[in-house]
């Protein structure tokens, strides 16, 4: 509604921080079936807020996680900074300009891949980089694509139809096609959850090793606690839904490059995952508890 | 490994001919026809059904006669089954092609916009359960020709369902897949021909092949109040009060119709990537 609130100093002051990401005051309320139908029906719902004043700055080159109970608007906040859906009130920046529709500065990966079934694996990828990049010659375009094809490791099934592959090989595909656009922002909204836990693993490996080579600012949604450590420079822990707020940011001091044991051996690791566990049980069972009391 | 190998043997061995569906099935079928085909034959010598009513091996006769002479032209009332054929497919094949170019298109646009869907879907509602032949009167009223009328019957009764189907192919194309062009940035006209077009393309092809059977199904009735075609050869027949022949056209349109048919099944499969993902 009231999309421009941030008065001309607020705005000044965001040029000058070095988030390339901020969002303030961010709220979105799900208008709820009014009118004397649904009511006559029995359908009518009130409003619901999913999310409310959800204040966040990210870095430029960070890699963020926003973990939370099932339900809370992870996905909401997300698709808000994709611009596939608009906030109600509050403002989003990036690198100082407000958000106002999806753009190609932005590469999403979405959980169920969204690939097209009548595209192959490089046409998939290859039709991201013709609709951002019209004016490059073919021959680049080409480059492009292959480059990605090999970066995601998907040599060989370049023909294939996605009803062709696995899962993993999906999201690979995915995954490349979000970074063949070369995108200043990596969104991913749970990338992994439709996932074995062993083909998880190698992907988040996968992933770790394309995040140092880019060091693209990421931001991914995860249930998984020891996913959102492995690869994240910072986890944003959200509260329960409705009115969902961010609880704690927690900075993971995890060096870099990382793999799984080492990160499982680093000394502050057993008391980030404790606290993460905490917080999680915590607002879950307190879901469940308002849904029983019900 | 052994088990599993001695295992298909056996099952081979089992899968004699007679134990495959496929063998089965058409065992079945043929022995069914000769039934059919000797309960008719008898029955017509017994004169158990109307007066008149030829016998198969007559009738079998009369299809090997019209389909070993198919082109031959002594005048439009005696005229063979393969012109006859002809001049109906080249009248479905033109009235066709304009509704689907018609329909194709329009679909689109009114699968696109909710609100042009919501506005125009009334017409379609109420124009697509009237019989094409109920335009009949109307079409030779305007354009005061058989051949143009018999064209016109044939688009409007196969418009309806390839626009439909178009229209609802369209609406319905998963969220998912516009959201990764909206993420692109891909502009309005690269959407609809990249991503909404092919996408409801399954759902276009079946519209196309509903519309070609009502096609074929239509343009049997319309000639016989036009003069010329498989339909004008039946109602010739049928003034001539010789049934065989009219046995014959029934099959011949038929096979006809299953061939149409076909050619849109294999083009479903070609467009339907197996399941989504
Ligand atoms: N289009 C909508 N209309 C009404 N309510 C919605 C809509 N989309 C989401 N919601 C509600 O907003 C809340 C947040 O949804 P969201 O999908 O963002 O949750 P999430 O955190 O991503 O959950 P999950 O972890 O299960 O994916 C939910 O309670 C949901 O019911
Ligand atoms: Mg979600």
């Amino acid at each position: 509604m009231n999309l421009s609130v941030s008065s001309p100093s607020n705005i000044n002051h965001q040029t000058m921080t070095t988030s390339q990401i901020s969002l303030r005051h961010v709220s979105k309320v799900f208008p709820g079936r009014k009118g004397w139908l649904n009511k006559l029906t029995g359908q009518a719902t009130s409003d619901f807020l999913a999310i409310d004043d959800i204040n966040l700055d990210i870095e430029h080159n960070t890699f963020v996680s926003i973990i939370g109970p099932s339900g809370c608007g992870k996905s909401t906040l997300l698709n808000i900074i994709a611009g596939l859906s608009s906030a109600t009130s509050g403002s989003i920046l990036m690198n100082g300009q407000p958000i106002a529709k999806p753009g190609p500065d932005r590469g999403m990966v979405f959980q169920n891949y969204a690939l097209m079934p009548w595209m192959s694996v490089e046409d998939n990828i290859r039709f991201a980089v013709e609709t951002v990049y019209p004016k490059i010659s073919p021959k680049e375009q080409s480059r492009i694509v292959k480059e990605h094809i090999q970066l995601v490791g998907l040599v060989g099934a370049e023909k294939k139809r996605p009803n062709e592959i696995s899962g993993g090989m999906r999201q690979r595909v995915g995954i490349a096609r979000a970074l063949a656009i070369n995108p200043q922002i990596l969104l991913m909204d749970e990338p992994f959850g439709a996932l074995d836990a062993l083909t998880r693993g190698f992907l988040q490996d996968e992933v770790e090793r394309i995040w140092e080579q880019e060091r693209k600012t990421a931001i991914m949604i995860t249930h998984s606690i020891e996913e959102a450590l492995l690869l994240s420079d910072r986890i944003v822990m959200m509260t329960r839904g409705p009115a969902a707020k961010i609880d704690e940011i927690l900075e993971v001091p995890f060096p870099r490059p990382r793999d799984r044991t080492t990160v499982e051996n680093h000394p502050a690791y057993l008391k980030l995952k404790q606290e993460m566990e905490e917080h999680l049980y915590r607002e879950t069972r307190a879901v469940e508890a308002a849904r029983l009391s019900r | 490994m052994t088990i599993i190998k001695e295992k298909v043997a056996k099952n081979n061995q089992n899968n004699g001919l007679l134990e495959n569906e496929n063998v089965k099935a058409l065992l079945l079928f043929l022995f069914s026809l000769g039934l059919f085909l000797a309960f008719w034959e008898i029955g017509a010598n017994l004169k158990l059904f109307a007066k008149g009513m030829p016998t198969a091996s007559l009738t079998l006769k009369e299809l090997w006669w019209w389909t070993t002479n198919p082109f031959f032209n002594n005048g439009p009332n005696d005229l063979g089954i393969g012109w006859n054929l002809l001049i109906s497919l080249r009248r479905v094949a033109i009235g066709y092609t304009i509704a689907s170019i018609i329909a194709v298109p329009l679909g689109v646009l009114i699968g696109i916009s909710k609100v042009a869907s919501k506005a125009f879907n009334p017409y379609f509602q109420l124009l697509k359960p009237v019989s094409p032949l109920a335009w009949l009167p109307l079409g030779l009223y305007m354009f005061r020709d058989s051949e143009i009328t018999g064209i016109f019957i044939i688009a409007i009764a196969s418009i309806w369902p390839t626009l439909i189907n178009t229209a609802f192919g369209v609406a319905n194309v998963s969220p998912d897949y516009l959201d990764v062009a909206k993420t692109l940035g891909a502009s309005r006209l690269r959407t609809i021909f990249k991503v909404i077009i092919p996408a409801a393309l399954p759902n276009i092809i079946s519209g196309l092949r509903i519309s070609m059977g009502i096609s074929w199904l239509v343009i049997v009735a319309a000639e016989m109040l036009l003069g010329t075609g498989l339909g004008y050869f039946i109602w010739n027949e049928w003034n001539n009060l010789y049934i065989p022949n009219i046995i014959v056209a029934i099959f011949i349109i038929g096979i006809v119709g299953i061939v149409l048919d076909q050619i849109f099944a294999y083009l479903e499969k070609l467009v339907s990537f197996g399941s989504k993902a």
